[in-house]
């Protein structure tokens, strides 16, 4: 198979394209430049529409009325910008509507700063927008992955009409690796006989998120946990490695799980048994594979970019006997191996 | 197989160039690679630092703080890299712009080149930094002459071609340097 050395970023973009991604709507914030400039370049050669535009709610008002009209589309923006989408994604998730939202976080609270980061992921996992609803969070840890999980977020938006976020870090944005840049399986794009096509010669269609009759909302809302309820059953992704025998669990996700590989070797090569759990799909979040693998491995490290958010789904998954250990770096902050290392032997040696 | 590399310096001595030629290399004896170049602010500072990995198992951490050789081009890349060579490790210093009593470590293998001087002496200063990836390749148990000059073609633009042998006779004279200092 034929792997050319490609920017995350880039591998994110030409993922959007492979999987018939047709239009996008962005406005400019590093760390995730090299979306757009490689989709205004990219897009209309597949007779795709890139469009500037004036704002992030502006851009994220338009992916809703493309894809109110059934086809894919995308945006992406980093930190204060998604922060500028929500009431949108908010809306979509109330309206079934699915689409595709890319976060390249950036430090923050506030402007902050554009080095990688992790800071982003309650947001991403537990809300931002207001309502009772969730998008499914997908977290690329490698540049194949930013290819191969951007067409899993638009299959999985599509299939349940729901918006999918991709959120990565600045590290996983903009290293390069060899990456395979053709899909894994061939890519289909289901039928959409909801979309908003016009309705001649046909009744009427409607998206909407306003429930004002009596018990219209709650039961709508009942209808959406359904969903996520199949969702949390079906679609939960993690990777694993060295668990069989491990005495400590790391869990962690993008850039930091790169480094915890690293750590966990050198530990191994000096006789400590350290093991990993990936979460690759943040909603639905691995709980119960977390809750299993922390029956046996009584001791569990969460190591995030950030002060600790991941960590409240780990402590509400892990077992009652967990002790849970965590190591955090925030605003930029970017752990070696030799960091991981010290926080696992520090753990193990702790009554 | 592991091997690692942090090249630095400034904006125009060749070393986005030098590290994609081992990047592909690389890829090309179907190697893993990560390939981490600085990015955001410091790109604006006319600073260039880049990380590459490569192991023939897949690659963890794409950072490291004691990498096997750092490649210094100037005294501000010596300045920040040199304390975290690993012990036994290699640093090639281009000493046409580090003065040499700033090279302290004793317990890593020094290769100081005066690599402007040498490319002059070939016709161009603008391959001062082959002459640092030339002691690289002699330095490094992965990737040999025959692997660079196999994608020069590839990653040299163009209008560039016609000067591939120069640039190859560059890495040459920096393999005979590094293979004179004792390891």
């Amino acid at each position: 198979m034929d792997r050319r050395l490609t920017k995350g970023n880039i591998a994110l973009a030409e993922g959007a394209i492979q999987a018939h991604c047709r239009y996008y709507f962005g406005y400019p914030i590093t760390p995730q430049n090299d979306i757009p400039e490689y989709l205004s370049r990219n897009l209309p050669k597949v007779g795709g529409v890139f469009i500037p535009a004036e704002s992030e709610i502006a851009s994220i008002n338009m992916v809703m009325g493309a894809a109110a009209s059934g086809k894919r589309a995308m945006t992406s923006s980093s930190g204060p910008g998604i922060s500028l989408m929500q009431e949108a994604l908010s809306y979509m998730a109330g309206s079934d509507i699915p689409c595709v939202v890319v976060n390249i976080m950036r430090s923050g609270p506030g402007l902050g700063g554009i080095a990688p980061t992790q800071g982003d992921y309650s947001q991403a996992v537990h809300g931002g927008g207001h309502g009772d609803y969730h998008s499914i969070v997908l977290a690329p840890a490698s540049v194949q992955e930013m290819f191969d999980l951007t067409i899993k977020a638009f299959e999985l938006a599509d299939t349940y009409r729901n918006p999918a976020m991709i959120i990565a870090d600045a590290m996983i944005g903009q290293f390069q690796e060899p990456c395979r840049l053709t899909p894994r399986e061939p890519v289909v794009v289901p039928d959409k006989p909801w979309a908003l096509t016009g309705c001649k010669g046909r009744a009427p269609q409607l998206l909407k998120s306003l429930y004002l009759a009596d018990g219209e909302q709650e039961a709508h809302n009942l209808v959406m946990k359904q969903k996520y309820d199949i969702i949390r059953d079906r679609e939960v992704m993690y990777e694993t490695r060295h668990l069989e025998d491990a005495e400590l669990m790391i869990v962690a996700f993008g850039t930091p799980a790169r480094i915890a590989k690293t750590a966990i070797e050198n530990l191994r090569a000096r006789g400590i048994r350290a093991g990993l759990l990936r979460p690759i799909s943040l909603f639905p979040f691995p709980v119960h594979q977390v809750h299993d693998f922390s029956i046996r491995i009584k001791k569990i490290l969460v190591v995030e970019m950030n002060t600790g958010q991941m960590l409240r789904d780990v402590q509400i998954s892990a077992h009652r006997d967990s002790r849970i250990f965590f190591y955090g770096r925030p605003g930029g902050g970017v752990p070696y191996p030799d960091d991981i290392e010290a926080q696992v032997v520090a753990a193990l040696e702790e009554a | 197989m592991y091997g690692d590399v942090i090249m630095g310096g400034f904006g125009g001595q060749g070393i986005q160039v030098i590290s994609q030629l081992v990047v592909e290399a690389a890829i090309r004896k179907g190697l893993e690679v990560t390939y981490l170049p600085s990015y955001g602010v410091e790109k604006r500072g006319g600073r260039t630092t880049v990380t590459v990995v490569l192991s023939d198992h897949e690659i963890g951490s794409p950072i490291t703080n004691h990498p096997l050789c750092v490649i210094a081009m100037d005294v501000l890349a010596l300045d920040k890299y040199q304390a975290m060579v690993a012990p036994g490790g290699s640093l090639i210093a281009n000493t046409s712009l580090i003065p040499d009593e700033k090279i302290e470590r004793g317990d890593i293998s020094a290769i100081t080149i005066r690599c402007n001087e040498e490319a002059l002496s070939l016709g161009t200063a603008k391959v001062a930094n082959m002459i640092a990836l030339g002691a690289f390749l002699e330095r490094s148990p992965i990737l040999g002459f025959d692997d660079i000059e196999r994608v020069m073609g590839d990653v040299f633009p163009e209008r560039l071609h016609a000067k591939i042998p120069l640039n190859l006779k560059a890495l040459i004279r920096g393999m005979e340097i590094a293979a004179a200092v004792p390891v």
